[in-house]
C-alpha cells in the first residue's frame, strides 16, 4: 500500500500536470488569435480569417480543459495539502484571490463574446473581447506564477506562531525567481503554441491542402518559433543562474553532481545512484558544468553531498531536465530548419511536414519536463526552507486517495485522448469547409461566417 | 450566541464578517447562475436532437463565467478562513471529488459533443447529463452533510442523499425555467412540462430542510422558534410559500398567454425560482451562522490574518462591482431567445 504522501503528491501532480497543458496553449493563442484578426482588419485577406476560425475552435476546447481542471485545482489545496494554507495562507490567499478576481471572471465572461458574440456586437468590442480575454490569461499566470515562485524562494514575510505574515507585499510578489519564472513560462507558451499552429498546418499541407491558409500557418508558426526558442534559452539560463543562488540543491540534482567542485563537469549521461550517492555509466564533459554555472572554468559548483537528507530525487530532476534541454534543441533545430527551407516563398518538403506534425504537442513534453524538473526539484520542502511537503498531507485515508486518483486518471487518459484526436480532426474539417467556401465566395472577397452543418450545432430558426 | 462574536469595530472583527458575506453571495451566485446550466445539462436526455443543440446553446456563452462563481467561493473559504478550508474539504473530499469529476465531465462534454465526430455526439451528450448530474447531486450532498456537521452515520447519509436529489431537481426546474424564456414553440412547452414536474420535489427538498435543519440542533431549533426570534424570520418561510404559488400559477397560465402568442410574464417563472433559491439560502445561513463547521470552528476562528485580509478587501471592493458589470452586459449582449452557436 502506497503511502497518503506519496499518493496525495501523485493525485495533485496528475492533475496540476493535466492542467498547466492548456493555459500553455491558451495564454500564448489567444494573442495569437488576436494577431490573425489584426492581420486580418489589416490586409482584408480570407486567409488570415480561416486561420483564425480554426484555431479560435482549438482555443475554446483548450480553454475549457484548463478552466474545468483549474476548479480541481482550488479544491484540491484543502483536500490534498490542507497545512499548506494553515501555514502560508497569509501569502498565498491574496495572490490567489487577486487571480480570481482580475483573471478569472475578465477571460471566462468576455470568453462568450469572443468566441460567440461576433454578430451581437460590433468588430471593435469583438476584438476589445478577445484582447481582454489575451489579457486575463496572461494575468493569471502573472498571479499563479508569483505564488508558485514563492513557494521556490520565498521573500517578504515573517514568521509568526508557525505561520507566515507578510510584511512587504511587492517583495512577496516579485520574490527573486518570480521575474525569470513568468519569463520562462510566457516563453514556453509561446512557442507550445507555435508549433501547434505549426503542426497542424503541416498536418493539412500533408493531406494535400494548398490553402493560403495551411501554408500561412505553417509560416506563423516556424517563424514565431524560431525568433522565440534563443530568446528561451538565454531566459532558461538565466533562470537556471537564479537556481544556482537561491537553491543551490536543485542545480546540484540538475546536474547530477555529488560532490563539490572546482572545474565541474557537465554530466551529459548517466544513471544518478542515491544508495551509492554516483553516478553509473556517466559521459562528462570536463568544466563545463562550472563554465554554463559560473561562467568560469574553474568555478566551485556545489554538490549533493551538501545537501544530504534535504536534496530532491535525483534521477528525476536529472531525467527531466535533460529531456526539456533535448526538446529545447530540437525545437531550435527544426524551427530554424524550417524557417530557411521555406524562404520567398518556398514550400515545405514532405520530411519537414512530418517534421512538424510531430512536433505539434512538443510544447507539452518541455512544459511538463521543465515543470517536474523545478518543482520535484524543490523536495522535499513544499515552501522552500519555511514547510516540508509531508506537513502539509491531509488525514484523508490513503484508500480514498487511491480510488479518486484511479478515477482521475482514467477520466485523463479519455480526454487527452479525445482532445487529441479532435483537433486533428478539426484540422481536417477546417480543409473540407474551406474548399466549400472558396466555391461559394468566388464572386466576392470577403467570406460570410458560414456555418458547418456537420460540425457546429444546427438550431432554430431566428438568427440574431 | 452573542458570546461567540467578537468587537466588530476592529478589523479582526469585521473583516471576517465582510468575508463570510462575499463568499455566502458568491455561492448564492453561484448556486443560481450554474444551477440554471446544471439543469438545463438534467433535461437534456428529454430533448430531441435539435432541441438539445438549442439547449446547450442557450446556456453556452455564460457557462463558463458562471461556473468562475464556484472558484470565488471556494477561494474566500481557502484565502479568508484558511484554517476550515482543509477541515471542510477533507470532510468532503469523496463528494468534492464527485462534483469535480461530475463538473470536469460535463464541462468538456460541452466542447467535445460539437467538435467530435458526428457518431460520438451521442456519447458526449450522455457524459454532459451525467457530468450536470453528478455535480449537482454531489453539490446537495454536501449541503446536507455541511447541514449534519460531518457527522458519519447511515442516517447522514441517506439525508445527505437526498438532499442530493433535491437539489438536483431544484437546478432542473432552474433550468427549465431559464428554457422557458429563451426558448420558443415546442421546447418551450416542453420546458413548462418540465418545469412544473421538478416544481413539487422542490418543494419536497425545501419543506424536508426547513424541518430537518431545527429539529437535527436545538441550537438552530432556538434560533427559529423562541418567541423574540420568531417575530424576526417568520416572513422567510411565508414568502417562500407565497413564490411557489405565484410559480406554480404561472406555469399554468403561460401555455394559454403563449397561444395567443404573448410572451407577456415569460420571465415569471425564473425569477420566482431564483426567489425561492434566494429565500432558502438565506435561511440557511440564518441558521448556521456563524458557525463554518457546526458547532465546531465559527468564521472568527477559521479566518485568515486580518493584513492578509484588509488586502484582498481592498482588491474585492474595487474589482467585484466590475465584475458584476462586465457579467450583466455579457448577460445583455446575449439577451432574447437562444439561437444556435456558430464560432466566427
Amino acid at each position: 500500500m502506497l503511502d497518503a504522501l506519496i499518493l496525495a503528491r501523485i493525485q495533485f501532480a496528475a492533475n496540476i500536470s493535466f492542467h498547466i497543458i492548456f493555459p500553455m496553449i491558451s495564454i500564448a493563442l489567444t494573442w495569437m488569435l488576436l494577431y490573425f484578426k489584426w492581420q486580418y482588419n489589416r490586409t482584408g485577406e480570407d486567409y488570415w480569417m480561416n486561420i483564425y476560425r480554426l484555431f479560435v475552435k482549438v482555443f475554446a476546447l483548450s480553454f475549457a480543459l484548463g478552466v474545468v481542471s483549474g476548479i480541481t485545482m482550488s479544491f484540491q489545496f484543502g483536500t490534498n495539502w490542507p497545512g499548506f494554507m494553515e501555514t502560508v495562507g497569509n501569502i498565498a490567499g491574496p495572490l490567489l484571490a487577486y487571480e480570481v478576481l482580475t483573471a478569472f471572471f475578465l477571460e471566462a465572461s468576455f470568453l462568450g463574446i469572443m468566441l460567440f458574440g461576433f454578430n451581437r456586437v460590433s468588430n471593435r468590442i469583438h476584438t476589445l473581447a478577445t484582447f481582454l480575454v489575451a489579457v486575463g490569461t496572461t494575468l493569471s499566470a502573472f498571479w499563479i506564477l508569483a505564488l508558485n515562485s514563492w513557494m521556490h524562494t520565498p521573500a517578504g514575510f515573517e514568521m509568526i506562531d508557525g505561520q507566515a505574515h507578510a510584511t512587504d507585499w511587492f517583495a512577496v510578489v516579485f520574490n527573486p525567481s518570480f521575474p525569470y519564472r513568468l519569463v520562462h513560462t510566457l516563453l514556453a507558451s509561446g512557442l507550445t503554441a507555435a508549433f501547434l499552429i505549426a503542426g497542424l498546418s503541416a498536418y493539412r499541407w500533408l493531406r494535400g491542402d494548398r490553402e493560403k491558409s495551411v501554408i500561412g500557418g505553417i509560416r506563423t508558426g516556424v517563424r514565431l518559433a524560431a525568433v522565440l526558442i534563443p530568446l528561451q534559452i538565454l531566459a532558461g539560463d538565466l533562470h537556471g543562474l537564479n537556481t544556482l543562488e537561491h537553491q543551490p540543491a536543485k542545480v546540484a540534482a540538475m546536474e547530477g553532481l555529488w560532490e563539490t567542485q572546482e572545474g565541474a563537469p557537465f554530466v551529459v549521461f548517466g544513471i544518478p545512484d542515491e544508495e551509492a550517492r554516483t553516478n553509473h555509466f556517466a559521459l562528462e564533459i570536463p568544466k563545463l558544468a562550472s563554465l554554463i554555472l559560473t561562467h568560469e572554468l574553474d568555478g566551485e559548483v556545489l554538490g549533493l553531498n551538501e545537501f544530504e537528507g534535504e536534496h530532491p530525487p535525483v534521477g528525476m530532476v536529472f531525467w527531466s531536465f535533460r529531456i526539456m534541454v533535448g526538446v529545447g534543441l530540437l525545437m531550435l533545430v527544426i524551427s530554424w530548419a524550417a524557417v530557411w527551407m521555406l524562404r520567398k516563398g518556398r514550400e515545405p518538403s514532405p520530411l519537414m511536414s512530418k517534421l512538424l506534425v510531430g512536433m505539434t504537442f512538443s510544447g507539452w513534453v518541455a512544459v511538463l519536463s521543465g515543470w517536474y524538473t523545478t518543482e520535484i526539484g524543490r523536495q522535499p520542502f513544499l515552501v522552500s526552507g519555511v514547510m516540508r511537503t509531508a506537513e502539509a498531507v491531509g488525514p484523508v485515508p490513503p484508500a480514498t486517495v487511491l480510488t479518486t486518483l484511479i478515477a482521475w486518471l482514467t477520466l485523463y487518459a479519455v480526454l487527452i485522448s479525445a482532445y487529441v484526436a479532435v483537433v486533428f480532426m478539426l484540422a481536417r474539417n477546417a480543409s473540407a469547409k474551406e474548399k466549400l467556401e472558396t466555391g461559394v465566395n468566388a464572386h466576392g472577397p470577403r467570406v460570410a461566417p458560414l456555418i458547418d452543418p456537420t460540425i457546429e450545432p444546427a438550431g432554430a430558426p431566428g438568427n440574431a | 450566541m452573542p458570546e461567540l462574536i467578537p468587537d466588530l469595530s476592529v478589523p479582526a472583527g469585521w473583516l471576517p464578517l465582510a468575508f463570510m458575506i462575499v463568499m455566502g453571495l458568491s455561492i448564492l451566485a453561484y448556486v443560481i447562475l450554474d444551477g440554471f446550466d446544471l439543469g438545463v445539462g438534467l433535461l437534456l436526455p428529454m430533448a430531441s436532437d435539435s432541441e438539445k443543440d438549442l439547449m446547450i446553446a442557450s446556456i453556452g456563452p455564460f457557462w463558463d463565467a458562471n461556473e468562475t462563481w464556484l472558484v470565488m467561493g471556494v477561494g474566500v473559504l481557502l484565502v479568508a478562513f484558511p484554517m476550515a478550508h482543509g477541515t471542510v474539504l477533507t470532510a468532503l473530499y469523496l463528494p468534492v471529488s464527485l462534483m469535480l469529476i461530475g463538473l470536469t465531465l460535463r464541462g468538456v462534454a460541452f466542447d467535445f459533443r460539437v467538435k467530435a465526430r458526428d457518431e460520438h455526439k451521442e456519447r458526449w451528450n450522455r457524459a454532459f447529463f451525467t457530468g450536470s448530474f453528478m455535480a449537482a447531486f454531489a453539490q446537495g450532498f454536501m449541503l446536507g452533510e455541511l447541514i449534519l456537521g460531518f457527522e458519519i452515520s447511515v442516517f447522514a447519509t441517506i439525508f445527505s442523499a437526498f438532499i442530493g436529489l433535491c437539489l438536483a431537481s431544484g437546478y432542473a426546474l432552474l433550468g427549465a425555467c431559464w428554457l422557458i424564456a429563451k426558448t420558443s414553440d415546442r421546447l418551450q412547452r416542453k420546458a413548462i412540462v418540465w418545469a412544473k414536474q421538478s416544481v413539487l420535489f422542490t418543494a419536497v427538498g425545501v419543506g424536508a430542510v426547513s424541518l430537518a435543519t431545527p429539529l437535527l440542533s436545538e441550537r438552530i431549533f432556538d434560533k427559529w422558534f423562541t418567541v423574540q426570534n420568531l417575530i424576526g424570520v417568520w416572513p422567510i418561510p411565508l414568502i417562500t410559500v407565497v413564490l411557489f404559488v405565484l410559480l406554480w400559477r404561472a406555469l399554468r397560465r403561460l401555455p394559454v398567454r403563449l397561444d395567443q402568442n404573448n410572451e407577456y410574464g415569460i420571465w415569471m417563472p425564473f425569477y420566482s425560482a431564483v426567489g425561492l433559491f434566494m429565500l432558502a439560502f438565506h435561511g440557511l445561513a440564518y441558521s448556521l451562522f456563524p458557525w463554518l463547521v457546526v458547532d465546531e470552528l465559527t468564521i472568527w476562528d477559521a479566518a485568515a490574518a486580518p493584513e492578509s485580509l484588509m488586502v484582498i478587501f481592498v482588491g474585492a471592493v474595487i474589482v467585484l462591482p466590475m465584475i458584476v458589470a462586465y457579467s450583466i452586459f455579457v448577460y445583455r449582449v446575449f439577451g432574447g431567445k437562444a439561437t444556435p452557436l456558430e464560432y466566427y
